[in-house]
């Protein structure tokens, strides 16, 4: 028994992670309607900046590992969010009025220019975190739950609360909602919807950061490579929670992070990917607007 | 002058930012411990080279460079492509080894390449898992020699088959949804392929892949310097001495004459009412709706079309390197075949040709920018996406005239 | 004697709580111009997709009369809408396949016959002489429709080089290559000038009385409306409100109401 709990709580960290990048991908394609290829190495970037913070923090002698935590988060939350800020300014925004297949070209490319910039910048080999944390919580004899499972679930339960407060309470989450809605009736009312658009890929960003941080906290590994992956199931989870919602994509993160988890525990890690995306076409199929979507009026 | 300074900023500003952590510092290895290094000269050159590449914008913007479109030239076109064919013929006879070889390999990508045009150019179905059904193709002719003991020519064409009913038994539940899924899915499909030959050791050898492909033979007569079967060799037959460069330059006639036959079929089915209502789904999917075209069936027979031909290539590649294994098919293959379709001009058969070949030969030529291969491959995807959406040639041929 | 061609019973259609259209009954007739007027917002064009399958009406039924049958539109696959049950559209912003020619975009309305004929290919490949009499065929009905619209010179032309007014006039062409039995305009005079808009009346008119195709429209200009419909159906607010011969909605006060205010009337 203790083992289904240990991989139940294996499988919800797993999805927290997947549920904060998949919030990036729903935030867009709510927003734009377009699919955010190059998320997945937007946050394989947020890891790398992470991983050079710690080490940068290491060499200037800040041994605290609470301050360093901090820090690295901020770092990597700001760059990372200037990555998000140029992928749209630089691939997205000139085609916004381009024909449909245009973006996501684009968003392919910048996928594939992003995940070799790295390889050339940073080495193609796999790097590695020494551990920060190392204490482990028992529970019961054979059940523990780790500092970082637990700080990964702390963290993303306060984003989660700063989140839903920002995009229901504040005048940015109100424009948002708004562009969403009808973005050319928001412009018309004063919405800068611009602006909107850029500041909705910068907060993607930084929760792909949040993720990113704490990913390789958790595994302690990283390369170039770990975003097509994640990325890919990450917009899964989008997709099963139904694109476009926010709740959503975190229901569909830890769907995907317990499905991964469970299947890997139970049936062998060898096929959990391909249990991953057939779950995706199952839903695409059963229900295409997702778990928690809503059904899509066809504008004639 | 004030006002250009002005834009100059944030665009040098944002290099800068963007270089600091991923240029500015790198992360060296030891034995024992990480060490990181600072190299900010990595920095300066980023932003230097912005700084230059947003002057020369804004003189560009200040006097335009004549705008020129390529178009394909009207006249002669017909003897250019008789002297483009002419020279294939010739080729084997003219070069060495490594240059059949080569030439084999860009056929290919160009076989690859217009079946993904289907797909993609004529029907605007963006899929990204193309490379699986490559994959399925060549792993089909592998299965069925190995362990049916088929030959060539009969693993040829049920490759094509295997790969096209895949695709119809992916598409039929996919492509009823809408249409951005699509891509996604096709790349989740593409990783299953991809973990299934790697996991399935019993089957496809694993990540050691299988060797031991069927190789081509003459009408029955083999390459080899000694026949298995009871008939004379190659060489035997025509009595000429003995070369292996014999089958190599066979296999090379056969990737040509593939390489027409989807020429001619594309361009012939083009002009169908089945192409022209792919291009109309393309264009307008709302509107084929109200003409009472059944637009599920239309998007999986371009779907597996496409398919189909991969799978035919997947063959032909597969006895090429007489050997099959994960590792060539991963997504950047599929990025490497969609750029080309793109940087060609979605549609373009002969833009695309242009593009396939440029792309293959790229590497071979400038062995100094192998490793910068696919950053520029996605460069280029952005660059061409914003200032010629339409591809290297983007001239519509109309499929039927008035007069 | 006039023969009913669609009846349409009680047909609802909501959108979560909102209800477009409401109970609303009525019946087109063969060889008829209905039109269908109202306000913005009174569900005409939602109506429209009912008819066309592009939405499932949440209550009601459509039944439309051919020579040797009836078939209930509501239950069919809405993909079989255009096909089987020959009813063909416009769209009230013009929905041409812009990059492809004019004479491409009559010939893929074309299609399933052309398809059929074609041997789903094999025959279209192989270049059979069966396949390219249906080609000649279809090419000579497309010729046909150039001649009627007057754009026979731009035949070759891509169809988002053309004119707006030209691009109405294709629309309604393309539609009319189908061959249906009714044909749904949407708005089809939105943005013509009245000369353009008088030749539109004239186009319809032919179409009604040459091609015996019933038509079913959905229009603001009055002038178009009162000419040319045997018939007009009144909408407000997802409700039928008027029904009756141009001369009777003319002077039916709910009619008024609906367009003039309370006090008016």
């Amino acid at each position: 028994m203790d083992y289904f709990f240990q991989q139940l709580i294996n499988g919800i960290t797993l999805g927290a992670i997947y549920g904060l990048i998949a919030l990036g991908y729903t935030m867009v394609y709510g927003i734009v309607g377009m699919i955010n290829f190059a998320h997945g190495e937007i946050y394989m970037i947020a890891a790398f900046i992470g991983f050079l913070a710690f080490l940068l923090l290491a060499s200037l002698g800040v041994t605290s590992v609470i301050v360093t935590l901090i820090l690295v988060l901020v770092i990597s939350m700001v760059f990372t969010s200037v990555y998000g800020f140029a992928v749209e300014r630089v691939a997205y925004r000139p085609l916004r009025n381009a024909p449909k297949l245009a973006p996501l070209i684009s968003a392919i490319g910048m996928s594939i220019f992003l995940q070799n910039y790295v390889q050339l910048t940073q080495g193609a080999r796999v790097k590695s975190l020494p551990p920060v944390f190392t204490q482990n919580f028992h529970l019961t004899d054979s059940l523990t739950i780790s500092t970082v499972q637990l700080l990964i679930l702390g963290s993303t339960a306060l984003l989660l609360l700063g989140f839903s407060y920002l995009i229901n309470k504040t005048p940015l989450g109100r424009a948002q909602r708004a562009c969403e809605q009808d973005r050319k009736m928001a412009a018309l009312v004063g919405v800068d919807v611009d602006k909107t658009i850029s500041l909705t890929f910068v907060l993607g960003a930084a929760l792909a950061a949040v993720a990113g941080v704490m990913v390789i906290l958790y595994y302690g590994v990283l390369d170039f490579y770990m975003g097509f992956l994640a990325g890919m199931k990450a917009f899964v989870a989008a997709v099963l929670g139904g694109i476009g919602s926010l709740s959503g994509a975190m229901l569909g993160g830890l769907l995907i992070g317990l499905i991964e988890s469970f299947w890997a525990a139970y049936m062998g890690g060898d096929y959990k990917n391909v249990a991953v995306f057939a779950v995706l076409m199952l839903v695409l199929v059963v229900r295409p607007n997702g778990l928690l979507g809503r059904k899509q009026v066809e504008k004639v | 002058m004030n006002k250009n300074f002005l834009t100059f900023l944030p665009p040098v500003f944002l290099t800068l930012l963007l270089s600091l952590p991923l240029l500015g510092f790198f992360a060296q290895e030891n034995s024992k411990d990480i060490l990181l290094l600072q190299r900010w000269d990595w920095v300066l050159y980023a932003t230097a080279a912005v700084f230059l590449a947003n002057s020369v914008l804004i003189v560009l913007k200040k006097y335009p460079l004549p705008s020129f479109a390529i178009s394909p030239p009207a006249k002669n076109l017909n003897a250019l492509k008789a002297l483009l064919f002419l020279g294939l013929l010739a080729l084997p006879f003219l070069s060495s080894r490594s240059t059949i070889d080569l030439a084999t390999l860009v056929l290919l990508y160009i076989c690859l390449a217009w079946g993904l045009n289907i797909t993609m150019g004529l029907a605007g179905l963006l899929d990204l898992g193309y490379v699986a059904f490559y994959a399925i193709g060549a792993y089909t002719t592998a299965i069925l020699s190995h362990y049916y003991g088929l030959s060539f020519w009969q693993c040829v064409p049920l490759s094509g088959l295997v790969a096209a009913i895949f695709a119809l038994v992916i598409g039929m539940p996919i492509l009823r949804v809408q249409g951005d899924y699509l891509a996604i899915v096709a790349l989740g499909f593409a990783e299953i392929v991809r973990i299934v030959a790697t996991n399935w050791q019993s089957l496809t050898g694993g990540p050691n892949g299988m060797s031991g492909m069927p190789r081509p033979t003459f009408f029955g007569l083999e390459f080899g310097r000694t026949s298995s079967s009871g008939l004379p060799t190659f060489q035997d037959f025509f009595h000429i001495p003995f070369n292996s460069e014999h089958r190599l330059i066979f296999l090379f006639y056969c990737i040509l004459g593939l390489a027409i036959i989807i020429y001619v079929v594309s361009k012939r089915l083009r002009c169908l009412p089945l192409g022209r209502a792919w291009e109309a789904m393309r264009e307008d999917e709302i509107a084929c709706r109200a003409l009472g075209i059944n637009l599920p069936r239309i998007k999986l027979s371009a779907y597996s079309i496409g398919a189909g031909i991969a799978g035919l290539v997947g063959a032909f590649f597969a006895t090429k390197q007489g050997f099959v294994s994960p590792e060539s098919f991963t997504f950047n293959e599929t990025a490497m075949i969609v750029a080309m379709v793109v940087l060609g001009g979605m549609g373009s058969l002969w833009g695309i040709c242009i593009a396939a070949t440029f792309l293959v030969l790229l590497p071979e030529l400038a062995r100094g920018l192998a490793d910068y291969r696919m950053l520029l491959f996605g460069l280029a995807m952005i660059l061409v996406m914003r200032f010629k959406p339409n591809g290297l040639i983007s001239v519509r041929q109309p499929t039927v005239k008035m007069s | 004697m006039r023969t009913p061609l669609l009846d349409v019973t009680d047909l609802t259609m909501q959108f979560g709580g909102l209800t477009a259209v409401d109970g609303v009954s009525f019946t087109a007739h063969q060889g008829e111009i209905t039109a269908i007027i109202g306000p913005n917002g009174a569900g005409k064009t939602t109506l429209f997709n009912c008819l066309t399958g592009f939405y499932k009406p949440t209550q009601g039924t459509l039944l439309l009369h051919t020579a040797d049958k009836s078939i209930r539109l509501d239950t069919l696959p809405r993909s079989h809408i255009a096909a089987k049950a020959k009813i063909a559209r416009t769209f009230q912003n013009i929905r041409l396949f812009t990059g492809m020619t004019v004479l491409e975009n009559l010939l893929v309305a074309q299609h399933n016959a052309l398809m059929r004929a074609s041997g789903f290919c094999i025959a279209g490949l192989l270049g059979l002489p069966r396949y390219r009499k249906a080609e000649q065929h279809a090419l000579e009905k497309a010729r046909y429709w150039l001649h009627k619209i007057d754009l026979t010179d731009k035949a070759d032309w891509e169809a988002g080089n053309l004119p707006y007014g030209d691009q109405r006039r294709l629309e309604i062409a393309r539609a009319m290559c189908m061959e249906p039995v009714l044909l749904c305009l949407d708005e089809p005079a939105a943005g013509l000038n009245p000369k353009e808009s008088a030749d539109l009346n004239t186009l319809l008119q032919d179409i009604c009385n040459t091609e015996k195709t019933s038509l079913l429209l959905i229009e603001h200009d009055m002038s178009v409306v009162m000419n040319i419909s045997h018939h007009i159906i009144v909408l407000e607010y997802g409700r039928r409100i008027a029904d009756g011969t141009p001369q009777e909605i003319k002077n039916n006060a709910d009619v008024i109401r609906a367009y003039l205010g309370e006090e008016s009337a």
